[in-house]
C-alpha cells in the first residue's frame, strides 16, 4: 500500500465510524426520548393519550388509595390541575403525601396516567428539578432547603 | 485553633501552587535549572499543606466539633466513628477538599518520581498541574470553605445523609477521585508537550504509568459506585444511565482509548497528535464530570449541592481549562512532528479502530447526557434520556469493539496477517461456542441478545487465553517448556490478557441478567414466595434500634428443594435525626449469584410488600471490573515501566531513542 492509500484507509475508517455513531444517535433521538410534563402542561399542550412521558408534581394530600396486591392510586398536582395516577409495585422510600414525585408511564384515553415507574428521590430536602420548575410556574414554590 | 490552622494551610497551599505554576514555567522558557528546580519543593509543599488542611477537617469530624458549620450540617455525635470519619467527604466542601488533596498528591508523586525525565518536560508538567491546583484551591477558599465557624455552636449536628452512611461511601469517592484526578497528570504532560512543541516516545513512556494508574482507580471507583447503588438504593439495578454515572463513564472511555493510543505511540512513534488531544479530552471530561456533579445542574440522585455561585465558578474553571488547552492544542499541535503511518491490518491499525470506537461510544454518552440540558436551555422542553437511548446507541458501538478485540489482541505489530490470526483464534472461537451452547442448554433457552452477549463474553475470555497460549506454546512443544515460557512473558502481556478476559467476564455477567427474575409479593409471617430456584419464607418482622436509627427487620428463611440453606434479613430504616426512611436490601450470595430482597410498605390487609430478585452470576459484573483493574496493576509492575527510561547519560546522548522492544 502506498502512503496515500494508507492515509485514505485511516480517514475512511474514521469517517464511517463517526457516520455510524451519528446515525445511531439521530435514529435513537426519534423514539427513545421521553418528555416531561406537569399536570397543567397536559391540558395546555394537548398531550395525546398513548404518549409516553414523565409526569411530575406533588402527591395530593389525602389522595393515596392502596388497593389489592401492591397497586396504588394517587393524584399528582401542581396545585392548578391534578392527574390521577395508577401504579403497581413498590413505592420509593420518600413517597409521601404533599411531597414531590416523578412518575413515568402512559396517558390513557380516560385522562388517567398509568405509571410503570415512580422515581425514587433519596434526599428529603431534594426536590426533583422538574417538579420545582412546575411549581414555580404555578407560583407556589416555597424555596429550597426547608428541612422538616 | 486546629480548624484555623487547616484554613491557613489551605491558603498557603494556594500560594505554593502559584509558585509551582509560575516559576518553573518561566524557568523552562529561560532554560534556568534553578527556577525549574523549584517545581519539586513547591509541589511537595502544596501537598503537605493540603494534607494538613484535610487532617484538620478530619479531626473536627472525628471529635464532633460542632462549632464548624460543615460538621454541624453533616455529622452527628451518635454516628459510628467510621461514618464520622467518612462524613468528611460525604458533603460538597469536604469532597472538594479530597479532590484537591488527591490532585496535589499526584503532583507530589510526579515531583518525587525518580524516573529520569527531560527536565523541561517535568517543569512544564508540574507547572500545568499547579495551574489546576490554583483553580480548585481558589474555588474551595472562595465558594466552599469547609472551615467556616458557626456561633453559637449547636449541641448536636444534623447527621449525614443516611444513604451515605455506608461502607461504600468510605471507598467509592476516594477511588473515583484517584481516577478522575489522576488523569490530570496525563493532561499536564500533554500541556507540557504542547508548550515545548516536542513529543516523542520518551513522553509516552513517562505518561503511560500515570494514565494506567488513574485508569485502574477509575475502573475500581465506577465498579464500587455501581455496587453501592445496587445494594443501597434497593432497586436491584446496577447501572441507571444516570447523568452522574455517565459523568464517570465518559472519562473512563476516553481514558481507555488514551491508554491504548499511548501504547502505539510508545512502540511505533505514531498517533502523537491524537494522543495529546485524547489526554486533553480525558481530563476535560473529568472536569466536566466534576462540574455536572458539583454544580447541581442535573436532576439526579447524586445532586446534593445546589448553589449557583459554585456552579458558575466551576463552569469558569471548565471553560478556562478546556478552552485554554484546546487553544494551546490548535496553536502548537501543527508544530509537533507527525508520526508515521502504518498498515491498516496490524496491531496499531486495530488499536486505531479501538480508539475510534471508544471515542464514538464516549461521544454518544456525551450527547445523551448533555442534550437534555442543552434542549432545556434553548427551548424549555424537558426530556429524559435513559436506557432505551443508550441501548440504541452505545451498545451497537461497543459490541463490535468487543467482538474484534480478541483479533486485534493477537495481531502482530507493523504488518499483521488477518487470516493467520483468525486461524490461531479458531480454538478460542470453538471453545466460546461450546461454552455458550452449554450455558444455553443449562438455562433452557433465553433471549437471543443475551445469548449473543454470553458468546461474546466467552470469546473474549477464550481469546485472551489463546493469546497467552499462542505466545508461549507451539505445536509439539512439551508442556513444561510452554509453562516456563508463559511465566517468562512480560507482565504487561499478562496484564493485557487478564484485563481483556475481565471485559469478557463483565459481558457474561451483564448478559446473564437476562435470566434474572423479579417477584412482587405481599407476605404475612409464615408465608412462602419463590425467587428463581429458591423459596423464601417470611419468619418474622422485628423492630430493632441502631446507633442513630430505628428499623424494622424482616427475616426470611431461604430454602431450596425444601431444605433451608440460610437466612436473609431486609430492613426498613428510619434515621431519627433527619426523619428520613431508607430501605436496606437483604442480599444472600450463592457463588457468583445473588438473592436480593427489598421491603416495601405494609399493606392495608396486614401483609408486607416485598420484592425479590434472583440475579444469576451478577457478581461477575463487579468481579470482572476488579480483574480489569488487576490486569492494569499487573501491567504497571512490568519491568519496563518500573525500571523506566534509559539512564540519564544515555538519554542525553540519544534524546529521541525509541525504547527497545
Amino acid at each position: 500500500m502506498t502512503r496515500k492509500q494508507r492515509r485514505l484507509t485511516l480517514i475512511g475508517a474514521a469517517l464511517s465510524v463517526i457516520a455510524l455513531a451519528l446515525g445511531l444517535v439521530l435514529f435513537a433521538m426519534r423514539d427513545t426520548i421521553v418528555f416531561f410534563h406537569g399536570p397543567t402542561d397536559i391540558a395546555e399542550k394537548g398531550v395525546r393519550p398513548g404518549t409516553r412521558f414523565r409526569l411530575g408534581g406533588l402527591v395530593k394530600e389525602g389522595s393515596v388509595v392502596r388497593g389489592e396486591g401492591q397497586s396504588v392510586r394517587f393524584e399528582v398536582t401542581d396545585t392548578n390541575r391534578s392527574v390521577l395516577v395508577r401504579y403497581t409495585g413498590l413505592l420509593p422510600d420518600l413517597f409521601r403525601e404533599g411531597q414531590g414525585v416523578v412518575a413515568e408511564g402512559v396517558l390513557e384515553p380516560s385522562g388517567d396516567f398509568r405509571a410503570d415507574s415512580v422515581l425514587a428521590k433519596h434526599d428529603e430536602t431534594y426536590m426533583p428539578r422538574e417538579v420545582a420548575d412546575t411549581l414555580k410556574k404555578q407560583g407556589v414554590w416555597q424555596g429550597e432547603g426547608s428541612r422538616r | 485553633m486546629i480548624v484555623e490552622i487547616g484554613h491557613f494551610a489551605l491558603a498557603l497551599a494556594l500560594g505554593l501552587s502559584l509558585v509551582q505554576c509560575a516559576l518553573p514555567l518561566w524557568g523552562a522558557r529561560m532554560r534556568d535549572p534553578a527556577l525549574m528546580g523549584i517545581a519539586t519543593p513547591a509541589a511537595l509543599g502544596a501537598f503537605l499543606c493540603v494534607a494538613v488542611a484535610f487532617a484538620a477537617l478530619t479531626l473536627a469530624y472525628v471529635q464532633s466539633d460542632f462549632s464548624v458549620l460543615n460538621v454541624v450540617e453533616n455529622s452527628h455525635s451518635t454516628q459510628p466513628l467510621l461514618y464520622r470519619f467518612t462524613s468528611v467527604w460525604g458533603n460538597h466542601e469536604g469532597s472538594m477538599l479530597l479532590w484537591v488533596l488527591i490532585l496535589t498528591l499526584f503532583g507530589a508523586l510526579v515531583a518525587l518520581s525518580r524516573r529520569s525525565l527531560p527536565e523541561r518536560l517535568r517543569a512544564n508538567a508540574l507547572a500545568a498541574q499547579g495551574a489546576i491546583a490554583i483553580a480548585f484551591l481558589a474555588f474551595i477558599l472562595v465558594t466552599s470553605n469547609p472551615f467556616a465557624r458557626v456561633t453559637p455552636a449547636p449541641f448536636e449536628g444534623q447527621d449525614l445523609n443516611p444513604i451515605l452512611q455506608d461502607l461504600g461511601l468510605a471507598i467509592h469517592p476516594p477511588l473515583l477521585y484517584l481516577g478522575y484526578v489522576g488523569f490530570s497528570i496525563s493532561f499536564a504532560f500533554a500541556a507540557a508537550a504542547l508548550i515545548e512543541g516536542r513529543i516523542d516516545a520518551v513522553w509516552a513512556r513517562a505518561v503511560r504509568p500515570w494514565t494506567l494508574t488513574a485508569w485502574l482507580f477509575l475502573t475500581l471507583g465506577i465498579a464500587m459506585g455501581s455496587y453501592w447503588a445496587y445494594y443501597e438504593l434497593g432497586w436491584g439495578g446496577w447501572w441507571f444511565w444516570d447523568p452522574v454515572e455517565n459523568a464517570s463513564l465518559m472519562p473512563w472511555l476516553a481514558g481507555t482509548a488514551l491508554l491504548h493510543s499511548t501504547i502505539v505511540m510508545e512502540k511505533r512513534d505514531a498517533l502523537k497528535v491524537w494522543t495529546v488531544l485524547l489526554a486533553i479530552l480525558t481530563f476535560s471530561l473529568s472536569l466536566l464530570g466534576t462540574f455536572l456533579v458539583r454544580s447541581g445542574v442535573l436532576t439526579s440522585v447524586h445532586a446534593f449541592a445546589t448553589d449557583p455561585a459554585r456552579g458558575v465558578f466551576i463552569l469558569a474553571i471548565l471553560v478556562a481549562f478546556i478552552g485554554g488547552s484546546l487553544a494551546l492544542f490548535a496553536w502548537r499541535a501543527p508544530m509537533l512532528k507527525p508520526g508515521g503511518l502504518f498498515a491498516p491490518v496490524s496491531r496499531e491499525g486495530a488499536l486505531v479502530l479501538n480508539n475510534l470506537l471508544l471515542a464514538s461510544a464516549c461521544a454518544t454518552v456525551f450527547i445523551g447526557t448533555l442534550y437534555p440540558l442543552a434542549l432545556e436551555a434553548l427551548t424549555g422542553d424537558k426530556i429524559s434520556v435513559g436506557e432505551p437511548f443508550f441501548n440504541a446507541t452505545f451498545l451497537p458501538i461497543v459490541v463490535p469493539l468487543l467482538a474484534v478485540l480478541p483479533l486485534g489482541q493477537s495481531l502482530a505489530w507493523k504488518r499483521g496477517d488477518l487470516l493467520g490470526t483468525a486461524e490461531r483464534l479458531f480454538a478460542a472461537f470453538a471453545l466460546a461456542l461450546a461454552a455458550t451452547l452449554a450455558a444455553v442448554a443449562f438455562a433452557e433457552g433465553g433471549p437471543v441478545v443475551a445469548v449473543l452477549g454470553l458468546a461474546l463474553g466467552f470469546f473474549l475470555v477464550a481469546g485472551s487465553l489463546a493469546d497467552i497460549v499462542n505466545r508461549s506454546w507451539t505445536r509439539g512443544m512439551p508442556l513444561a517448556t510452554a509453562w516456563r515460557r508463559a511465566r517468562g512473558l512480560p507482565r504487561s502481556a499478562w496484564g493485557m490478557a487478564v484485563a481483556h478476559a475481565a471485559v469478557g467476564l463483565v459481558a457474561i455477567g451483564i448478559a446473564a441478567q437476562a435470566w434474572s427474575t423479579e417477584t412482587l409479593a405481599v407476605m404475612k409471617p409464615g408465608e412462602v414466595a419463590a425467587a428463581g430456584p429458591y423459596q423464601l419464607r417470611l419468619d418474622a418482622v422485628l423492630p430493632r434500634t441502631g446507633p442513630n436509627y430505628r428499623e424494622d427487620v424482616a427475616r426470611f428463611s431461604v430454602m431450596r428443594h425444601g431444605e433451608t440453606v440460610g437466612t436473609v434479613e431486609a430492613m426498613k430504616r428510619l434515621y431519627v435525626t433527619r426523619g428520613m426512611p431508607t430501605t436496606e436490601a437483604g442480599i444472600m450470595t450463592r457463588g457468583p449469584s445473588q438473592l436480593y430482597v427489598s421491603l416495601g410498605e405494609p399493606q392495608p390487609g396486614g401483609g408486607l410488600g416485598v420484592r425479590f430478585y434472583w440475579k444469576p452470576y451478577v457478581l461477575l459484573i463487579w468481579g470482572g471490573a476488579l480483574f480489569m483493574a488487576a490486569g492494569g496493576a499487573l501491567s504497571l509492575t512490568d519491568r519496563r515501566l518500573r525500571v523506566g527510561a534509559p539512564a540519564r547519560a544515555r538519554a542525553a546522548a540519544l534524546p529521541a531513542a525509541t525504547p527497545a522492544e
